[in-house]
């Protein structure tokens, strides 16, 4: 019986490598390892100028840069039409929200801005301190100076609020919210009682299984119904449990990635050490569970930025919503007003993501730094 | 000084008369505050329950599946199964939900394979590849997939003309911005052999393959497995028309007003949905694939090297198959994803589940009961999907010692 596993004859002998010093070969090895890699190479660079081009043409060459209305923006052969985005984009930031009281985002924005820069960058000190106040009263005060309605402030109402502003909350309740909810519904998935087990289970994975668009449907559609007769909930508070709710179960099973990362001895050594279970989980498990995870936690804030726009599509205006509804005015409804819109759109999303994505990197690298040895 | 009096060391707890401490002992708790969960959990209930009756009874509204069989009274743009105005508000949910498994399992496919294409991309050595990759992939993951889908959806519909002027592929395809309508097959008697003679087909692959495989241990020889089967698999249905006699007739669309009648569409909205999906899902997709194929050891390439593998068969031989068994749980909440993301065609107005849900829920004002058929719907997708996947990764699974 033949046995063909093994080579009888020799594979001939290849010539050696070219010398590594060579700046071309280097090149050539970077670019066109083989004859099909070069083509691909060509084709590659090919599309990706053309587009490039495409994109530069119509964003920079034949772009329309100032107009009184949509008239120029309408002729063949315009390309963006940036006066729109001028003329929108406050109206993107701040939505409805009256022109005279902008101040009051404005400062929220500021506020918060800066208390986040604290916490995101490591070398700034009070980071309990700045975190408390970031994740507990700055949300309170925020609210309480948007909707206004004490002390001469004007009340606001939430359905005049839009856009970015609107984007921005959807975002940080959503984060507020499912961080905390999601430790507590991994915790008690992990739990050794029986029904807390099976309700956070159930909660936890029939949310993960349906669309967030249908927990939106449900959240204002259902919500209601399910309250005490004669109350007429907020709409955009209804949509933002309904988020927030959504996130969280992602969140718990992010976390819940972590918690199984602990090796056993360290349940086993607080144990002896004998902490009961909830000093437990806050000294021991916890901090170094919650640690590992900073990363997904991170992309699982990504995901939630970017899923704010869903709420589009149960009527709040949001960042795309509003830029979305701006396409429709008789000022500047021209073929070019759309995609100007959507661009603008893609950079801001993408700037922020990118951002997200990078510090994430960044941190996981800051943190890895501690285990090496 | 007594070991008692110093504050850092607990006294034992006291045992009570009949041995069992109620405050200490874990089973007691746990008794207690499971109770009290449950409790609290019924109380929500009940007033929940009691809320929506009244809420109910105050709008005039009665909980009840009877209004699925009334008159839908709108229309759906594009169904897999016959449907008019004057179809009943179930098959309107029926027809979205086939529109939905239609538009994510052909997202599915798409996805899949260019991920796994630009994740492969993304190793290249050639670094114009890999660099175009992760541009790609940073580009794509960065924007919400809903603005990717406007954008696909003014990019897909712009450029098109209307009806009238439509593109004219031999008065049997016509482009449009009503979509891309196409003659539809009508199969007559016999047309069944076709798929008969796949599934035999099938049949016969697998026994092929299988009989190779055991070939190739016994004598070492490979036997052309692959081109073989995949040349059987296309051959066989079209040969089985053949015997059958070619028996289809074709209807042809032609313009009638401002709208095509007759033939089959393909609408815009479904084409934005598709695309926006697949490049949306490639992109997170090929990032899987990468890590899958990263977590391989370098030693493994190497090996194969050693062993005069070529770099394609390495690929395919020893590094894709182990690095599958990475990538499988990821992938399958990525499908998940994907199917979960489908309903973002409610935004564009591509009738799926939701969008027939949300109209269903508009016309009946049925709110409870429309949304939470579609829940139940999409959890069963959802755990079928997760079903499947799990067997898959437990056939791909190493059996260990």
């Amino acid at each position: 019986m033949a046995r063909e596993f093994v080579r009888t004859v020799d594979v001939p002998q290849r010539p050696p490598p070219a010398r590594v010093a060579n700046f071309w070969a280097v090149w050539r090895d970077r670019v066109a390892p083989s004859p099909l890699s070069a083509v691909a190479t060509v084709v590659i660079a090919l599309v990706v100028a053309s587009t490039v081009w495409t994109v530069v043409d119509w964003a920079v060459i034949r772009a329309v840069w100032s107009a009184p209305d949509r008239t120029l923006c309408s002729e063949p052969g315009a390309g963006a039409c940036w006066p729109f985005a001028d003329a929108r984009k406050l109206q993107w930031v701040y939505g409805l929200y009256p022109i005279d009281q902008r101040w009051r985002p404005n400062i929220v924005f500021t506020v918060g801005a800066l208390s986040l820069a604290g916490l995101l960058i490591p070398k700034v000190p009070g980071k309990l301190w700045n975190g408390i106040f970031f994740f507990s009263v700055f949300p309170v005060l925020a609210v309480a100076l948007l909707l206004g309605g004490f002390a001469g402030l004007s009340f606001v109402e939430t359905t005049s609020w839009g856009g970015f502003l609107v984007t921005l909350i959807a975002s940080f309740t959503s984060i507020v919210v499912s961080l905390p909810l999601g430790v507590a519904l991994a915790i008690g998935r992990q739990s050794e009682l029986p029904i807390v087990k099976l309700l956070c289970t159930i909660f936890i994975e029939t949310v993960r299984g349906v669309p967030l668009v249908l927990v939106l449907f449900m959240a204002v559609n259902m919500l209601p119904l399910f309250l005490t007769p004669g109350t007429v909930p907020n709409k955009f508070a209804i949509v933002l449990v309904g988020v927030a709710l959504f996130f969280s179960a992602y969140m718990a099973e992010v976390v819940r990635g972590g918690l199984q990362a602990m090796p056993k001895g360290q349940y086993e050594a607080a144990n002896a050490l004998g902490l009961h279970y909830w000093k437990l989980m806050t000294f021991i498990i916890l901090p170094q569970a919650l640690k590992i995870v900073i990363p997904s936690i991170v992309n699982t804030f990504i995901g939630v930025v970017q899923n704010t726009t869903l709420v589009l599509v149960v009527g709040i205006f949001d960042l795309l919503n509003m830029v979305n509804a701006g396409f429709n005015d008789a000022t500047w409804a021209s073929p070019q007003t759309g995609n100007t819109g959507y661009f603008s759109l893609a950079v801001i999303y993408w700037v922020i993501c990118f951002a997200i994505s990078r510090y994430s990197l960044y941190i996981e690298r800051r943190l890895n730094v501690g285990h090496e040895r | 000084m007594t070991i008692s009096s110093d504050p850092g060391i607990q006294k034992a707890p006291a045992a009570t008369a009949d041995g069992f401490d109620f405050v200490y002992s874990p089973r007691f708790r746990a008794l207690v505050s499971q109770t009290v969960v449950v409790l609290l959990l019924l109380w929500g209930l009940y007033e929940m329950v009691a809320n929506t009756q009244a809420n109910l009874a105050k709008l005039n509204k009665n909980f009840g599946f009877d209004f699925l069989t009334n008159a839908a009274g709108f229309d759906l743009s594009t169904t897999l199964i016959p449907f008019s105005s004057n179809s009943s508000y179930a098959t309107a949910l029926i027809a979205g939900f086939w529109n939905t498994v239609l538009v994510s399992v052909l997202g599915m496919i798409v996805s899949t394979v260019m991920g796994v294409f630009i994740g492969i991309m993304r190793l290249s050595k050639n670094q114009v590849v890999s660099g175009f990759a992760t541009l790609f992939i940073e580009l794509v993951r960065n924007i919400p997939l809903l603005l990717q889908l406007f954008v696909w959806y003014a990019l897909v519909l712009k450029p098109l003309p209307s009806a009238k002027l439509a593109i004219n592929f031999q008065d049997s395809i016509f482009i449009s911005n009503r979509g891309v309508v196409m003659p539809h097959p009508t199969f007559g008697e016999g047309a069944w052999l076709a798929p008969l003679f796949l599934v035999a087909a099938i049949f016969g692959t697998w026994f092929y393959a299988r009989w190779a495989r055991q070939q190739q241990f016994e004598t070492g020889r490979q036997l052309p497995v692959w081109s073989v089967n995949s040349a059987a698999l296309v051959l066989a249905p079209i040969v089985g028309f053949a015997v059958a006699g070619w028996p289809v007739t074709w209807s042809y669309p032609a313009l009638a007003g401002f709208n095509f009648k007759g033939g089959m569409t393909i609408v815009p909205e479904m084409a934005a949905l598709l695309l926006g999906l697949s490049i949306f899902y490639a992109a997170s997709t090929a990032e899987i694939v990468r890590s899958g194929i990263m977590a391989v050891s370098q030693g493994q390439t190497e090996a194969s090297m050693a062993l005069g593998l070529t770099r394609a068969q390495a690929l395919r031989q020893v590094i894709l198959p182990q690095a599958m068994r990475v990538m499988i749980p990821p992938m399958a909440s990525q499908l998940l994803s994907l199917t979960k993301d489908s309903s973002l065609a409610i935004a564009i107005g591509f009738p799926d589940l939701m969008y027939a849900s949300g109209t269903v829920n508009n016309q009946s004002g049925k709110a409870i009961e429309v949304f939470t058929l579609a829940l139940l719907v999409y959890l069963g997708l959802s755990l079928l999907t997760a079903a499947f996947m799990n067997w898959f990764n437990a056939r791909l699974k190493l059996v260990e010692r």
